[in-house]
């Protein structure tokens, strides 16, 4: 019988299913930040004990101050030097729990740093066929590697700790094609907003996505990664693309990495789905968020729509809701939004063909309006360096930082004032995601550099 | 080991708001502070407060009777978005026990069924003919009865829902998930043996 990729995961990592189709998974790679402070509380409350320690990697990201402080201006990557008590301690109990268990953990100051969901795939730590869990709800992004990734909860991760398997029923299987070819201008980014503004933040709701077609196949695995982390916004637990050359090629020489077979990991011709989407990435064009959800998102080139104009009632209430957050009317001109500041990083948008498409737009041309630059990874950072994206970043007056969640997630102390506009190439626009009050508008890099020279929201070259 | 989740019943707040996300539930910059009994202020904390601190009146849990309501009854789509544990340490804090919603994000309905924060999915007809009755007598209690799975509005009606089987018998015998598989150790050890992982 046909098998999807996902089952083909998924079967091969059933250590004991019951009657009710619940499973028992393996998990070959279990990642963690500083906020699985609760989960080690769990274990250490009921006195248990990490079982794979070697299974296990921590990343320090989500705390990750991205600027020096003025208490240590040279010393962004020492957690000693961090002012701020309660920030300086979570990043402490992360390291040590990190190291009373016998697990790696990339600290700060390590040269392998970065977001969990850059570094990890970047290490080659993710690898095609593997099961991936993190208590984080990105966690989808590793999929781009034809790996079965999933976010899960704190209870969940001191389940994993304890016994390497997690608890799983089968997801509906839903795949997602995008035929013809992008444009260009056009990126993963914008592919996976129209998908979200289609299909709505419940499109995919707990569902597994296989991303599809021949506009997935021409993606890089940096754009692949960024489609497969947006997968949660539409809804799904995790989003997958076949491994291919393309996988292989990008995965080789990576420190971790060792060669996987992936000849059978691909969905079989006839594998059955339960739900199927279509769409025509010829026409997608570069797109924002208006609203205070990732579904509310309209090409740049168009206008803020009207509640008048919601499909329902509900719908219609909620855009007012939005409307009114976010300061805006209803109808006018996206072009015609004017922004405050810019955000370039986190796991959606941070990798270095992220960063290189920003500076292509930048290049020789002075911003109007702030632009902070955070890398995906402390490996990231290098890589630009070395190809002088840092001076690009600088001479356009942008603020090259270290690489953290920062502004995505706005834990490190990095945040956007109250009414505040900003355009940014993150996950979530939701009310208060970069600061309470502060108001969100997504974007593909390109974009995001192209909103930072005009001070507006619009696309690389309008 | 949790108690053992059977019937209970409390006022039920109307929450007129879909997609409420995770961030909304608890803000980001509550997360870094240790479970404790602060968790209920940061429940819908940039709903409830205003900047400096005052309550919002214009928030239904802060109004009575709802500032007493164990049981809230939303729209879609309730808990969207991170993976964060923290939002139903906050809703159990400030004394949420169940949450009605045509539909949940997929980590928080997993997360709230590890916590005994009951999270029932009903039709968008039944979520709207509940929100209008209790929005319509304020102070209406609800019972929410698992052992029989109905979620009962006294002298109205009575609705059923589905909660999945291996929570659901988690939370009725205030079993543990960790120690149940603690049982399949021999069959994890195996896997791990047939594929050449042991550590």
């Amino acid at each position: 019988m046909p098998r999807t990729l996902f089952a083909k995961i998924w079967d091969a990592h059933v250590v004991h299913r019951r009657d009710d189709g619940l499973c028992l998974l393996y998990v070959d790679r279990h990642y963690f930040h500083e906020g699985s402070f609760h989960a080690f509380n769990m274990l250490r409350a009921r006195g248990l004990k990490v079982r794979r320690p070697d299974l296990s990697f921590g990343f320090g990201d989500h705390y990750a101050p991205t600027r020096p402080g003025r208490d240590a201006p040279t010393r962004a990557r020492d957690t000693t030097a961090i002012a701020d008590p309660e920030i300086r301690g979570i990043i402490e109990t992360f390291e040590k729990n990190a190291r009373e268990a016998g697990i790696r953990a990339f600290e700060l100051a390590d040269p392998m740093q970065g977001i969990v969901h850059v570094a990890g795939p970047e290490l080659g730590l993710t690898l095609p066929g593997m099961t991936v869990v993190c208590g984080d709800s990105h966690t989808s992004s590793h999929g781009a590697l034809g790996a079965l990734a999933f976010g899960i909860g704190a209870s969940e991760v001191a389940h994993v700790l304890a016994t390497q398997t997690i608890w799983q029923s089968p997801p509906r299987q839903i795949r997602v094609t995008f035929e013809g070819s992008l444009p260009a201008g056009s990126t993963a980014k914008d592919m996976a907003l129209a998908l979200i503004a289609m299909i709505g933040t419940g499109g995919a709701l707990g569902g597994a996505i296989e991303f599809a077609g021949p506009a997935v196949r021409a993606l890089s695995v940096e754009g692949r990664l960024t489609l497969c982390n947006m997968a949660i916004e539409a809804g799904a637990r995790t989003g997958m693309v076949a491994p291919d050359a393309v996988t292989e090629a990008w995965l080789a020489g990576r420190p971790f990495a060792r060669p996987v077979d992936i000849a059978d990991l691909r969905s079989d011709e006839g594998a059955a789905f339960d739900a199927e989407v279509t769409l025509d990435a010829a026409a997608i064009t570069p797109m924002a968020t208006w609203g205070t959800s990732p579904e509310e998102a309209a090409p740049l080139a168009g206008r803020v729509p009207r509640p008048t104009e919601a499909p329902d009632a509900a719908r219609a209430k909620a855009w007012q809701r939005s409307l009114d957050y976010m300061g805006l009317a209803g109808g006018e001109r996206l072009a015609d939004v004017a922004v405050d500041r810019v955000f370039l990083g986190s796991c959606t948008n941070a990798r270095l063909d992220d960063l290189r498409s920003a500076a292509a737009v930048l290049k020789g041309k002075r911003i109007a309006v702030p632009m902070l630059i955070s890398p995906g990874s402390s490996a990231v950072k290098r890589a630009a360096e070395a190809e002088g994206l840092d001076r690009v970043f600088a001479e356009a007056g942008a603020s090259w930082e270290e690489s953290g969640c920062s502004l995505c997630v706005s834990m490190n102390g990095d945040s956007v004032g109250e009414g505040e506009r900003c355009a940014s190439t993150s996950n979530r626009n939701f009310m208060g995601r970069q600061g309470r009050g502060a108001r969100t508008h997504l974007v593909s890099p390109a974009s995001a550099a192209a909103s930072a020279l005009a001070g507006r929201l619009v696309a690389a070259g309008e | 080991m949790a108690e053992p989740f059977t019937t209970f019943t409390a006022i039920a707040a109307p929450l007129e708001m879909s997609n409420v996300d995770t961030d909304q539930i608890i803000p980001a910059r509550f997360m870094r502070r240790p479970r404790d009994e602060r968790y209920s202020t940061y429940a819908f904390h940039d709903l409830r407060f205003t900047p400096d601190g005052a309550k919002r009146d214009d928030f239904v849990l802060n109004r009575p009777p709802f500032d007493q309501a164990g049981i809230l009854v939303a729209q879609r789509n309730f808990g969207v978005g991170s993976s964060r544990e923290a939002a139903v340490y906050a809703l159990l804090a400030l004394g949420i026990r169940a949450v009605v919603a045509e539909s949940f994000g997929d980590i928080f309905f997993s997360n709230a069924l590890k916590n005994g924060l009951l999270p029932i999915r009903l039709a968008e007809s039944d979520c709207t003919a509940l929100r209008n009755l209790v929005a319509r007598q304020p102070g209406t209690q609800l019972t929410v009865d698992l052992p029989q799975n109905l979620l009962v509005a006294a002298g109205s009606a009575a609705y059923h829902f589905a909660i999945p089987d291996f929570a659901r018998d988690c939370l009725l015998r205030g079993l543990d998930e960790i120690g149940l598989t603690f049982t399949l150790l021999p069959e994890i050890e195996a896997f791990e043996a047939a594929r050449g992982t042991a550590a």
